[in-house]
């Protein structure tokens, strides 16, 4: 079975004054169809940037080099009409402020209409109508009046259900959605939540779920990366991520995330340091100044990815299974 | 805690014809953290805001160690206003970037202590700097040259060198990642046993669960529950308050297990816990001034034909523990309660 996204050792760098840093460093990851696969990482962990690149959305200073292949079709060698014809429509992305995604002086009817007929060649008429039927189900109240509405007119969870809505409208293969509810109120965030795992069902499609909040990607996720400083440090299944965390890293995450349940605590736990600069460390682990599991292997020789296609881990010592 | 350091009564801000706080009471005491919660749009900022005079409020006082700050004369509001400090949210955009950071923290000082010598001021300084844990050698750098968390502790540095009696928080740590907000929360808890009082506005129930002593929850200007805090996260009885607990999204058990070490609750079932049913169908929507009754039934699953028409009463359910709710004489267990 062809995977819907494969990511081969991709590079993303980016080209400033004093020179180039990257910011995605040999990444390779397989997402396959209707999967949904969770990436986790703090910021600038490299986590968006990989999306980007699949998307052609990265910025001019940025230099590319590896694989991105969506269907079994090469991304990085498409040129902008090809992409054009790929993005949007099989491959979709869902940002996280839906206010800067929507455009500001177009009706909502208009933004939703003008992708079916970019990319399926529908009438504007039938476009319409049907991106009202889509709004309905993405449970948006009154579908047929905020189709007639500006983006400025509807709350921050309503826009997101917008953009969930514009994601689909072509049957898409994979949805990309970054932190999809980082900017909403934790209750809307549940609603979207909800959402996403009902469409995910409706429509079967492949879906990544970017986020800095492994709890938001816990109740979605059939399988967890792990992102730090431009490398993917841990491959799991969710369930045996939360319940054997192979990286000291996602260990440590995880224990640094408060709970409203269970004992309260006298302290909070705390990951001391910093994650290293862009380029900082490149043959070494970059986990290993931080990490207290770290010997001197791991200052001279950067651990790939590896074990089961259930639990990957890129450690010289990881935590047992 | 009978020693009162603050004292908000009846306050209400107007913008324009929109109430945004409608009628705020409570006390806070010396020494005390104390959680403000509540969505985007009720009114939380506004709040601190107006306890500060940062903006005017309508009506209602704010009562600082026994002195009205809403109708007390500038120099003396100013002379108050070295006990009574803010941090907020965006580290970076509250720091001047062309100031030294040793002169952002040393600011309050000269307006302050003019007396006090350089000298003095600069020790001053290392000192809170390395309080707040970072070194005093950083003082001649900018603001650009720091992290997220750095900026904020810097923030915090500026807002306690006047060794202030009650510091409020507002979203201090939604910015920052989860291995630093950490950092940050704990600093607080240091300064919390330092005998500080806090106000810590947040939306992360999480953090407020372990930092605070008592959490109030605010919905559309107004406060719909005052508890302590183990009691509102273990029995809430206002169904805001219930909703918004059962939104947040759960870790797995096994990885909440496995957290504090001192649980000693083997990691078991490892089961991915779905985030909570949505109990609050709907959004906040604006609130329509001429309309009667308890702002938030329409998205309550328990309204009744009174909270259509009688706005309900802050009322005590158990010893210090309030709610604003027609159903919570009920029975203080509302999961028992029957949706209508």
């Amino acid at each position: 079975m062809t995977a819907t996204l494969s990511v081969d050792r991709l590079r993303v760098g980016f080209s400033h004054r004093t020179g180039s840093i990257d910011a995605v460093d040999r990444v390779s990851l397989e997402i396959a169809p209707s999967e949904c696969v969770g990436i986790v990482g703090e910021s600038g962990s490299g986590k968006t940037q990989i999306f980007m690149a699949a998307m052609g959305l990265l910025p001019r200073n940025a230099q590319v080099s590896g694989s991105v292949r969506f269907e079994g079709n090469e991304l990085l060698a498409l040129d902008a009409p090809a992409l054009n014809r790929v993005r949007g429509s099989k491959l979709t992305m869902i940002f996280q402020d839906p206010m800067t995604s929507l455009t500001p002086h177009l009706k909502i009817g208009t933004q939703l209409a003008e992708v079916m007929v970019a990319h399926l060649g529908v009438s504007w008429k039938d476009a319409r109508s049907f991106a009202g039927r889509m709004l309905e189900r993405v449970h948006v109240p009154e579908p047929q009046r905020r189709l007639n509405q500006y983006p400025h007119e509807l709350s921050g969870g309503m826009r997101q259900r917008v953009m969930i809505a514009m994601s689909l409208l072509c049957e898409p293969s994979l949805v990309i959605a970054d932190e999809p509810t980082t900017a909403l109120d934790v209750t809307i965030q549940a609603q979207i939540i909800e959402l996403l795992r009902a469409v995910r069902g409706e429509f079967g499609m492949a879906l990544v779920l970017i986020s800095h909040d492994l709890a938001v990607v816990a109740g979605l996720a059939d399988r967890i990366l792990v992102m730090y400083a431009g490398n993917v440090v841990e491959n799991s299944i969710a369930a045996e991520l939360f319940r054997h965390p192979r990286h000291p890293y996602t260990a440590e995450l995880l224990k640094c995330m408060p709970s409203v349940s269970g004992p309260r605590l006298a302290r909070l736990p705390t990951l001391a340091g910093q994650p290293p600069r862009p380029g900082e460390l490149l043959e070494a682990c970059p986990f290993a100044p931080r990490c207290s599991r770290a010997a001197d292997r791991c200052r001279i020789e950067r651990p790939q990815l590896s074990g089961s296609p259930a639990s990957q881990v890129a450690c010289h010592f990881p935590l047992s299974a | 805690m009978n020693n009162t350091l603050l004292r908000v009564r009846d306050l209400r801000v107007d913008f324009g014809a929109h109430a945004v706080v409608r009628g705020v009471n409570f006390d806070l005491s010396a020494g005390e953290t104390v959680g403000l919660v509540g969505e985007s749009g009720s009114g939380k900022s506004t709040l601190a805001r107006a306890i500060l005079r940062l903006l005017q409020a309508a009506q209602g006082s704010v009562e600082f160690l026994g002195l009205d700050l809403l109708k007390c004369p500038p120099a003396a509001l100013r002379a108050q206003r070295r006990g009574l400090q803010i941090v907020f949210q965006d580290p970076l955009a509250s720091l001047d970037p062309r100031m030294t950071v040793g002169e952002t923290i040393a600011e309050p000082l000269k307006v302050f202590e003019p007396g006090l010598s350089a000298g003095a001021r600069r020790q001053k300084v290392g000192d809170m700097l390395q309080r707040v844990g970072l070194s005093s050698e950083m003082s001649g750098r900018y603001p650009h040259e720091f992290s997220g968390g750095q900026c904020q502790r810097i923030g915090i540095a500026r807002a306690m060198i006047l060794s202030p009696k009650l510091l409020i928080c507002d979203e201090i740590v939604s910015s920052l990642d989860v291995s630093i907000q950490g950092q940050i929360v704990n600093l607080l808890l240091d300064l919390q046993d330092a005998g500080m009082a806090v106000l810590f506005i947040s939306h992360n129930l999480a953090v407020v669960r372990h930092l605070c002593h008592r959490v109030l929850v605010m919905y559309l200007g107004k406060l719909v529950e005052i508890a302590p805090c183990d009691a509102l996260f273990a029995s809430p009885v206002h169904p805001y308050t219930r909703a918004l607990l059962a939104a947040v999204p759960h870790m797995p058990r096994a990885a909440v297990a496995a957290a504090p070490a001192a649980s000693g609750e083997p990691a078991a079932s490892g089961e991915v816990d779905a985030p909570g049913d949505v109990d609050a169908p709907g959004e906040v929507a604006a609130l329509d001034l001429t309309a009667s009754g308890c702002a938030f039934r329409a998205r309550c699953l328990y309204a009744l034909p009174v909270c259509e028409t009688r706005d309900p009463p802050l009322l005590e359910v158990a010893p210090g523990h309030w709610a604003a709710c027609h159903r919570s004489h009920e029975t203080l267990n509302p999961l028992s309660w029957e949706p209508v």
